[in-house]
């Protein structure tokens, strides 16, 4: 029993230490301002990444473009959606079955398989008809993603629609309302709450799509693929910092939605409704969930403005002076190195070993060996990371 | 006095090569109370989906008021349906429901509250209009129902077995009820049932369907007594039938031979028998008695069901099983015990001689 326990309880706890220590790692380097993204050796705390993510004309570009696409994703791919749906509830079983699976088979296809189709098809279309604005990353990208971020709405209103009393319609029909009338009436307000999972599920897919979006989107840049390439070359703290942010709208998001449907369920008398907290009307006004997300907006926004005030440059100027110290530190123990072993050098025969110059460290005709410290730093992504010793001088 | 009658005019519904409703042809009265009874998959409920506009005759037409309704949705139909489960819309509150005929026709939101209240007067549910449907109870919903097709101001109400869903006691309070209302509002009410209970205490005229067909229109009573084919008197009420072969006939009255004798009974639809046709004898277990003088036959007790008022005995006599209604005499009757003698008769009026046919059961 007790062996149990232990083992459930170090279970839980590697598995969530699974599932949450990269963000909670993440967000701790978005604060360092050690130039690549770790968390020690602990530089200085820092919000400079947040500015530079916001300096980042690239992605916030990309970011306005990605806003853009998933707004034209949403209001094309809802309906469509909601059609196909509505199409489907309404065929003979067996013709039912055959058009799911069309209409389900872009989920299936790879995104980069229905990236390059787009292009080609569309490439086509618009030399054919000779109109050029077809040809264009926003149009291609919004079109693309459709074939299958439609097909993910579509899935959420069958779900929807399968709870959906069809004698309802009809009932609607024979108290006189036109079709038009029965389906504004009463099958879609039965519908918006799937419409609006969708609305936001559709434009996740299309937010964070990359496999499809880097081909139709041409020489425009998404978010994604902005991010990507960013990435590719090196990453910075910024990106960190482009985390936090989102980890923030989520948790927002969730606790809001939360106590909305807490206190819905409390509405309904359910087992919550018994909570004292719904019993005390300030608490109970505290837990609204109007009241929850002020809360949280304003204790963002506060921490934020704190944030933006900050100013890390003193810490990080000592940190440069302190790095500069054993950087000169370091040189000066490798020149008396250097010059010990010269010294050493000239105490010794000349060597006439068929190996020669081979080993030039110790032949005394070889120009001044190179150092043996460190190969200086390159410019490479790790550049601050390994860093803090800047090329050697010219030895002499 | 508006023209509130419907004529169905040789109506043949088909779906492939199934008939759901076989040539019916009938007219029901301007403000009566008809109903249609059968077992389930009799075409009963297509009938109604037809009369209603959700779907078109194969063969025939349907006349409404005096007018075709051919090629008239339900919306444009002076009919309203009750749906079997109602069909009221769960986001709308009470008042929404009943009034929602006249938002979809344009009125205005005063006029639309002032008639939902009225109509929530006449079901004598008065200020219930600002509820959830889900708050309501079984009764409740139901007469919801009834004023949101009231709401309509139709001509024709069609109710396709509303009653079905409720207990027994709410059942038989509403047939009362939906009586009332039909009585005080004046409109032709069509009422689908397999619950011949309902069909005889609430009707003016029944309909009796069986595999598409209407075998028999009448009162009541009529039907009752007076049965035009086998599968009518099998399936309206309990009855004995006792097969058998034709003596003779004399004007309304003819001789049946069976195994447990031959009997005198009255021929059903004014038939004309030759001897030697086979036909079934037709006797309800109320009119199987002791005191009868005419058409004797002896049976021995089998079995009793004790129901209060009425005690059901079988008996058996020459392998034919018989089912016998007798009023409890109380304490001063003498108890009936197994195996016992009876000596029993019915008079031949009460008994109706029909062509073989398909029965209930087989139905």
């Amino acid at each position: 029993m007790t062996r149990n326990t232990l083992f459930g309880g170090a279970y839980a706890i590697a598995f969530f230490t699974f599932l949450f220590g990269p963000l909670v790692i993440m967000v701790i380097t978005a604060f360092n301002s050690s130039r690549f993204p770790r968390v020690v050796p602990w530089e200085c705390f820092t919000t400079g990444w947040f500015g530079e993510l916001l300096g980042n004309a690239r992605l916030m570009d990309g970011l306005l473009n990605s806003v853009i696409i998933g707004l034209g994703v949403v209001a094309l791919a809802v309906p469509i959606g909601l059609a196909g749906a509505l199409a489907l509830s309404e065929l003979p079983a067996r013709l039912r079955a055959m058009l799911y699976t069309v209409l389900i088979l872009p989920i299936l296809i790879p995104g980069v398989v229905l990236g390059i189709s787009t292009i080609v098809l569309w490439g086509q279309i618009s030399r054919g008809l000779g109109v050029g604005a077809l040809y264009n990353g926003f149009f291609l990208t919004i079109v693309g993603q459709i074939t299958f971020v439609s097909a993910y709405a579509m899935l959420v209103f069958i779900a929807r629609l399968q709870r959906f009393d069809a004698t309802q319609t009809e009932a609607a029909l024979d108290l006189g309302a036109t079709p038009g009338q029965a389906f504004r009436k009463i099958l879609l307000p039965f519908m918006a709450p799937a419409i609006g999972s969708a609305a936001f599920i559709t434009l996740l897919a299309s937010f964070e799509n990359y496999n499809t979006t880097v081909f139709t989107v041409l020489s425009e840049s998404t978010f994604t693929t902005a991010l990507a390439s960013k990435v590719r070359h090196g990453t910075d703290p910024s990106l960190s910092a482009l985390a936090v942010i989102i980890i923030t709208i989520t948790l927002v998001g969730a606790l809001t939605n939360e106590a909305y449907q807490r206190r819905k369920a409390a509405q309904a008398g359910g087992p919550s409704a018994r909570s004292p907290l719904y019993a005390n009307p300030i608490t109970q006004a505290l837990t609204h969930p109007g009241v929850v997300f002020a809360i949280l907006v304003t204790v963002i926004a506060g921490l934020s403005y704190a944030g933006s005030r900050h100013d890390s440059s003193v810490c990080e100027a000592a940190v440069l002076q302190d790095k500069m110290a054993r950087q000169e530190a370091l040189r000066a123990a490798q020149q008396e190195k250097i010059e010990a072993q010269q010294a050493q050098e000239n105490t010794l025969p000349k060597s006439n070993s068929a190996f020669g110059g081979a080993f030039g460290g110790l032949g005394g005709s070889t120009p001044a060996p190179e150092p043996v410290a460190p190969k200086p730093a390159s410019p490479s992504a790790f550049g601050g990371a390994f860093g803090g010793i800047a090329p050697p001088q010219s030895d002499d | 006095m508006p023209d509130r009658s419907v004529l169905l005019d040789h109506v043949s519904i088909r779906f492939g090569n199934f008939t759901a409703v076989d040539n019916a042809n009938l007219k029901i009265n301007s403000g009566e109370f008809f109903s249609f009874l059968g077992p389930s998959g009799c075409g009963k409920t297509t009938m109604l989906r037809c009369i209603s506009g959700f779907s078109e005759p194969t063969e025939g037409r349907v006349l409404i008021g005096g007018k075709d309704m051919a090629g008239v949705g339900p919306n444009k139909r002076p009919t309203a349906l009750i749906f079997q489960h109602l069909a009221l819309f769960p986001l709308m509150t009470v008042a929404e429901n009943i009034a929602f005929p006249l938002e979809v026709r344009g009125a205005s939101k005063k006029e639309r509250r002032k008639k939902a209240d009225e109509l929530l007067d006449m079901i004598a549910l008065p200020g219930i209009g600002d509820k959830k449907v889900s708050e309501l109870s079984g009764g409740q919903k139901q007469r919801v129902a009834i004023a949101r097709a009231l709401a309509v101001e139709p001509d024709i109400l069609l109710l396709d077995e509303p009653l079905s869903a409720l207990d027994l006691k709410l059942r038989q309070h509403m047939r009362t009820e939906l009586r009332a209302i039909q009585k005080q509002v004046g409109v032709t009410f069509i009422y689908i049932t397999h619950d011949q209970g309902e069909a005889l205490t609430m009707s003016d005229r029944v309909a009796v369907m069986s595999r598409g067909v209407i075998e028999q229109v009448g009162e009541p009573d009529l039907i009752y007594n007076r049965p035009r084919s086998a599968f009518v008197a099998s399936f309206v009420g309990e009855n004995n039938g006792l097969q058998g072969v034709i003596k003779g006939q004399s004007g309304e009255v003819a001789a049946l031979e069976t195994p447990m004798g031959t009997f005198e009974a009255r021929v059903g639809g004014g038939r004309k028998y030759k001897p030697g046709e086979e036909a079934i004898l037709f006797v309800r277990p109320e009119q199987l008695t002791p005191g009868a003088s005419t058409n004797r036959f002896e049976a021995t007790l089998t079995r009793q069901e004790f129901e209060g008022a009425t005690n059901h005995v079988f008996a058996r006599s020459a392998d034919t099983e018989l089912r016998i209604s007798m009023v409890n005499a109380g304490l001063a009757g003498s108890p009936l015990g197994q195996g016992e003698n009876l000596s029993l008769g019915f008079a031949p009026m009460n008994a109706t001689i029909l062509p073989v046919g398909h029965m209930a059961s087989e139905a």
